[in-house]
C-alpha cells in the first residue's frame, strides 16, 4: 500500500510539472460547446427534455421538415410537399440517397414507421399532441409519403418540425436513447455520461457536408464552473450562459464575444383562474397592474429579456403589443381590489428551482404585491416537486414559469391546463385556427387570441426570456435566436 | 481469528438488509413522479400511464422492493429510469472517477500530514511547531469549495496549467486522466492534511508522554531512536481511525469539489438522480455507499490488529 501511494504522488507532481496548453495555429474544424443541463438520454422522441433537442436536433436527426434560425420552417428530409385543397391530405416527396448512421437507407416506409410509433396507444412521446389529427401515413411509393388528417390542420407542417417528430429507423428506435442513430450531417460517436457526448461529420450525408469535422457537448451546471471554463477556453462556446451577472466581463474581453437573442420562453406569472378569489378577473386584473416588468427584468435577469402583455413571442410576426392593457398602476390594482370587496388577502406563491426567472423574479413579484396589499406565502420546490403540486395537483395560487416550446398560445384552450383558464371564446378562435390553412386570416386569428387572453389578464405575462450566450469571437454561424431549443451545429465554422 | 471474522460478517450482512429497508422505504415517500418528470409539461395523462408502465411503475411497493433486494444480490441494480442504461454500468463509470480521486487525494493528505505531524510533535513548542500549528488551524478553517475556486483561478483561468474542470476519460490516457484529477485531489487533500497533522501530533505527544518512553530513554536511547522505534507505532491508532473516515468522506462527500471542477462521480451522480427523481440510481448508490462506508470499517478494524498485537490475541 505504501509504495503504491507514493507512486500515485510522484505520478501527480510530474503531471503537474508537465501541463501543457494547447496551441492552435490553422483554422479550426473541432468545436467545444457548454450546455447547462446534461440530457438524460438522447431520443428527443421518448422525453421532453430540452436538453436532448440541444444535442441531437438537426445535428444528428431530421425530420420531414425544421426550423432554420429564424424559426421559418424550412424542407428537411422532405425535398417537397402538395398540400390537397381541402387541406386534409399532405404529400411529402423525400430526398433521394439520404442514409441512417448505420448504413441502412431511408425511405417513406421510415417515415410511416416514425409517425405511427409516436401516435401509437403506449407511446412515450412527450408531445403526442402533434400528431393527434393524422388519421392516416401511407408510404406510398420509396419516395412519397402521404398523410391523411382527420380535421384541416394550418400548424401541420410546423407540428412535424419539432424534434419530437424526427424520423428514426426500425432497426435503432429502440436504442436511440443510448446510440442514436438519425440521417443528420453528424453521427453520434460517444457519451461519457456525466461529463460530454462526442460527435462528428457523417461523410455519407445527403445534403451540403458541414465544416466542422468534430463537436463535443460538455455539461456544466454550475454558474461559477461555466465561467471558469468558458475564461480558461476550456470551452469555445456557451450558447445559455447560465451567469448574466458576468457577462459584462466577457462583453470587456477582446477573446470573446456576448450574443443575446430571444428564445420561445414566455415567462409568466401563473394564476389559479379556478380558485377563489382568483376566478374573478378584477382580483387578476389588480395583480396584472401591480406588476412593475421592468423592474423584474432589470432585478432578477439583470436587464435581459422583453416585456410581454400576452403569451406570444415578440420576434413572431404576428405579435401585438398588448403591454399596455396590463400596465404598471399600482394605483389601479388598489381600487380594483377594493371593487372586488378583498381586504386581507394571501396567495400562495410556488417557485421552480430556477435562479433567475423564478427565485430572484419571485421576491421582486412578492414585494411588488404587497405594495397592494397582497401577502404572499412563498415555497421554492425541486422540478419534481412543482410537476406534482402544482402543475398536476393544481395546488397554488401562484407561479412562475417559463414556457418554452414555440408558438405554445394553444394550451389556453385546454381547460383542464394547470392555471385552468377556461374561455368558450378563445376556445373559437382556436378551433377556427386549426381549419383556416390561408396566411392572412390565420394572422388575424392569432392575433385576436392573444388579445383575447389579455384581456381577461389570464396571467401574468411578464417577459420574453433572451438567450444570452458567451462564445469565442472567431466562431461563426451559431443561432442567434432560438426559435426552438436547439444547437444547431451545421452553418458553424471558424473565421481564421 | 475465525469466529470474530465470521461474527463480523454477519453483523455486516445485518446492516446492509436494515440499510436496504430504510433506503428503499425512505425514498419511496419522496414527493415526485420520474414519468411525470420525464415527460414534461405538454405530456398527457395516457402518455405519463405508458411510461410509468414501460418503467415497471406500477408494480405493488413490497413487490418492487424484494425485486430490487434480490437484484442486488446478483449484482443487477436495475435500469436508470433517466439514461435507461444498467445503473451498476452507470456506478461502475462514475467510480473509475471517484475511486481514483479519493485515492489520489488521501494518498497527498497522507504524504503531506505524516511528516508536518511528526516534525511538529518532535519539535514541540519550536517556530516551525506553532507555524505547522496556525497553517493547519487555518486549513481546517477553509472550506474546500473555496480553496477548488481559489486553484482554478491561478492554475486555470491565471496560468493555464489545467482545464477548469470536466474528466478526458481514462481512454483518454492515464496521464491526462491525472491531471484531470490533480486540482480537485489538491482542493480535497489540503483540508484533510490540516486534521490528519494535528492528529497525528497530538497522538504522538501523548505516546511520547508514556512512561515507557521514558523507559527507553532512560535505557540510553536518543530522542529520534525513541520516537521512530516506539513512539510512532503507537501513536497510529487514532491516525488510522481519521484516515479510515476521510477515505469514507473522500468516497462519498467530494460532491461538491465534483461539482465545482464538473466531474462525472458518483457524488454528482447520486445529485442529479435525486433532482430528475430517478429513484433506481439513487437507491443503489447509496446502497453502494454505505457498503463501501461499513466495508472500509471493517478493514479498519484489520489494521488496527495489525499495528497492535494485543487486539490480535483478544480477538
Amino acid at each position: 500500500m505504501r509504495t503504491s501511494l507514493v507512486v500515485l504522488a510522484v505520478a501527480g507532481a510530474l503531471i503537474m510539472s508537465t501541463a501543457l496548453t494547447p496551441a492552435y495555429a490553422q483554422a479550426r474544424t473541432d468545436v467545444r460547446v457548454g450546455l447547462v443541463l446534461e440530457p438524460p438520454n438522447l431520443d428527443p422522441t421518448a422525453g421532453a427534455a430540452a436538453a436532448i433537442d440541444e444535442v441531437v436536433y438537426a445535428n444528428i436527426f431530421e425530420g420531414l421538415t425544421r426550423f432554420d434560425a429564424n424559426g421559418a420552417i424550412i424542407p428537411a428530409l422532405a425535398e417537397s410537399w402538395e398540400i390537397s385543397g381541402d387541406g386534409l391530405t399532405y404529400t411529402f416527396h423525400l430526398h433521394s440517397g439520404v442514409k441512417f448512421h448505420d448504413g441502412t437507407g431511408f425511405d417513406a416506409e421510415d417515415v410511416k414507421f416514425s409517425f405511427d410509433r409516436a401516435r401509437a396507444e403506449g407511446s412515450v412521446n412527450a408531445q403526442k399532441a402533434l400528431f393527434a389529427d393524422i388519421a392516416s401515413v401511407d408510404a406510398v411509393d420509396p419516395r412519397t409519403v402521404r398523410i391523411t388528417l382527420s380535421r384541416p390542420n394550418g400548424n401541420f407542417l410546423f407540428n412535424l418540425a419539432w424534434g419530437d417528430a424526427v424520423i428514426v429507423a426500425p432497426e435503432s428506435a429502440e436504442t436511440n436513447a443510448t446510440k442514436p442513430v438519425g440521417t443528420g450531417p453528424f453521427a453520434f460517436i460517444e457519451w461519457q455520461q456525466g461529463d460530454h457526448v462526442d460527435i462528428a461529420r457523417n461523410p455519407d450525408y445527403w445534403g451540403t457536408p458541414v465544416r466542422l469535422e468534430k463537436a463535443t457537448f460538455k455539461f456544466i451546471g454550475d454558474p461559477t464552473a461555466a465561467f471558469a471554463a468558458m475564461m480558461a477556453e476550456d470551452l469555445d462556446v456557451f450558447p445559455n450562459f447560465a451567469a448574466p451577472e458576468t457577462l459584462s466581463q466577457f462583453a470587456s474581453d477582446p477573446r470573446f464575444e456576448v450574443v443575446v437573442g430571444s428564445t420561445e420562453g414566455e415567462t409568466i406569472l401563473a394564476m389559479n383562474n379556478s380558485k377563489p378569489p382568483l376566478d374573478n378577473p378584477k382580483v387578476r386584473e389588480a395583480i396584472a397592474h401591480a406588476i412593475d416588468r421592468q423592474a423584474i427584468i432589470d432585478g432578477a435577469m439583470f436587464g435581459y429579456g422583453t416585456p410581454i402583455g400576452t403569451h406570444f413571442a415578440p420576434h413572431h410576426p404576428d405579435y401585438v403589443d398588448l403591454t399596455a392593457i396590463s400596465g404598471y398602476d399600482p394605483e389601479k390594482s388598489k381600487a380594483l381590489l377594493a371593487e372586488a370587496g378583498i381586504t386581507d388577502l394571501t396567495l400562495s406563491l410556488k417557485l421552480p428551482p430556477v435562479e433567475g426567472y423564478a427565485r430572484r423574479g419571485g421576491e421582486i413579484i412578492a414585494q411588488q404585491l404587497a405594495a397592494i396589499g397582497i401577502k404572499t406565502e412563498t415555497t421554492n420546490l425541486e422540478w419534481a416537486q412543482w410537476l406534482e403540486q402544482v402543475f398536476t395537483g393544481r395546488d397554488f395560487d401562484l407561479t412562475i414559469v417559463s414556457h418554452t416550446e414555440p408558438l405554445d398560445i394553444g394550451i389556453y384552450a385546454r381547460g383542464d391546463y394547470y392555471f385552468q383558464y377556461k374561455s368558450e371564446a378563445f376556445n373559437q378562435i382556436m378551433a377556427d385556427l386549426g381549419n383556416e390553412t390561408g396566411p392572412a386570416e390565420r394572422s388575424e386569428l392569432f392575433k385576436a387570441a392573444q388579445t383575447r387572453i389579455a384581456e381577461d389578464f389570464a396571467n401574468g405575462f411578464l417577459f420574453q426570456l433572451a438567450k444570452a450566450g458567451v462564445q469565442n469571437a472567431k466562431l461563426k454561424g451559431m443561432w442567434v435566436n432560438a426559435p426552438t431549443q436547439a444547437t444547431d451545429l451545421t452553418g458553424v465554422y471558424w473565421e481564421e | 481469528m475465525f469466529p470474530f471474522l465470521l461474527n463480523r460478517l454477519v453483523s455486516l450482512a445485518l446492516s446492509l438488509l436494515a440499510a436496504s429497508i430504510v433506503i428503499f422505504f425512505v425514498l419511496e415517500v419522496v414527493p415526485g413522479d420520474p414519468a411525470a418528470f420525464m415527460l414534461g409539461m405538454n405530456a398527457s395523462p395516457d402518455t405519463v400511464a405508458a411510461l410509468r408502465h414501460q418503467l415497471g411503475l406500477d408494480a405493488p411497493l413490497l413487490e418492487r422492493y424484494f425485486y430490487w433486494l434480490f437484484g442486488l444480490f446478483r449484482g443487477e441494480f436495475g435500469i436508470s429510469y433517466t439514461y435507461r442504461v444498467p445503473v451498476a454500468q452507470l456506478v461502475g463509470d462514475r467510480l473509475w472517477i471517484s475511486l481514483p480521486l479519493a485515492i489520489y487525494a488521501l494518498a497527498l493528505s497522507t504524504l503531506i500530514a505524516f511528516p508536518v505531524g511528526i516534525l511538529a510533535a518532535a519539535r514541540r513548542n519550536s517556530a516551525a511547531d506553532v507555524s505547522i500549528m496556525g497553517i493547519t488551524q487555518l486549513g481546517v478553517a477553509i472550506p474546500n469549495f473555496w480553496l477548488a475556486m481559489l486553484l482554478v483561478l491561478a492554475f486555470s483561468i491565471g496560468l493555464r496549467w489545467f482545464s477548469a474542470g470536466g474528466f478526458p476519460g481514462w481512454n483518454a490516457g492515464f496521464l491526462e486522466g491525472m491531471k484531470a484529477l490533480t486540482l480537485p485531489a489538491v482542493a480535497l487533500a489540503l483540508p484533510q492534511a490540516s486534521i490528519l497533522a494535528r492528529v497525528m501530533r497530538s497522538s504522538l505527544l501523548d505516546t511520547l508522554s508514556e512512561d515507557y518512553i521514558r523507559s527507553a530513554r532512560a535505557k540510553g536511547l536518543t530522542r529520534r531512536q525513541t520516537l521512530w522505534r516506539h513512539a510512532l507505532r503507537n501513536a497510529l491508532i487514532p491516525v488510522l481511525t481519521i484516515i479510515g473516515l476521510q477515505f469514507s468522506f473522500l468516497l462519498a462527500g467530494a460532491i461538491i469539489i465534483e461539482n465545482v471542477f464538473f466531474l462525472p462521480g458518483l457524488g454528482r451522480l447520486v445529485f442529479q438522480g435525486i433532482t430528475q427523481r430517478d429513484l433506481i440510481v439513487v437507491k443503489s448508490v447509496v446502497m453502494i455507499l454505505v457498503f463501501a462506508v461499513i466495508l472500509v470499517t471493517f478493514l479498519v478494524d484489520m489494521t488496527y490488529a495489525l499495528v497492535d498485537p494485543r487486539l490480535r490475541r483478544q480477538a
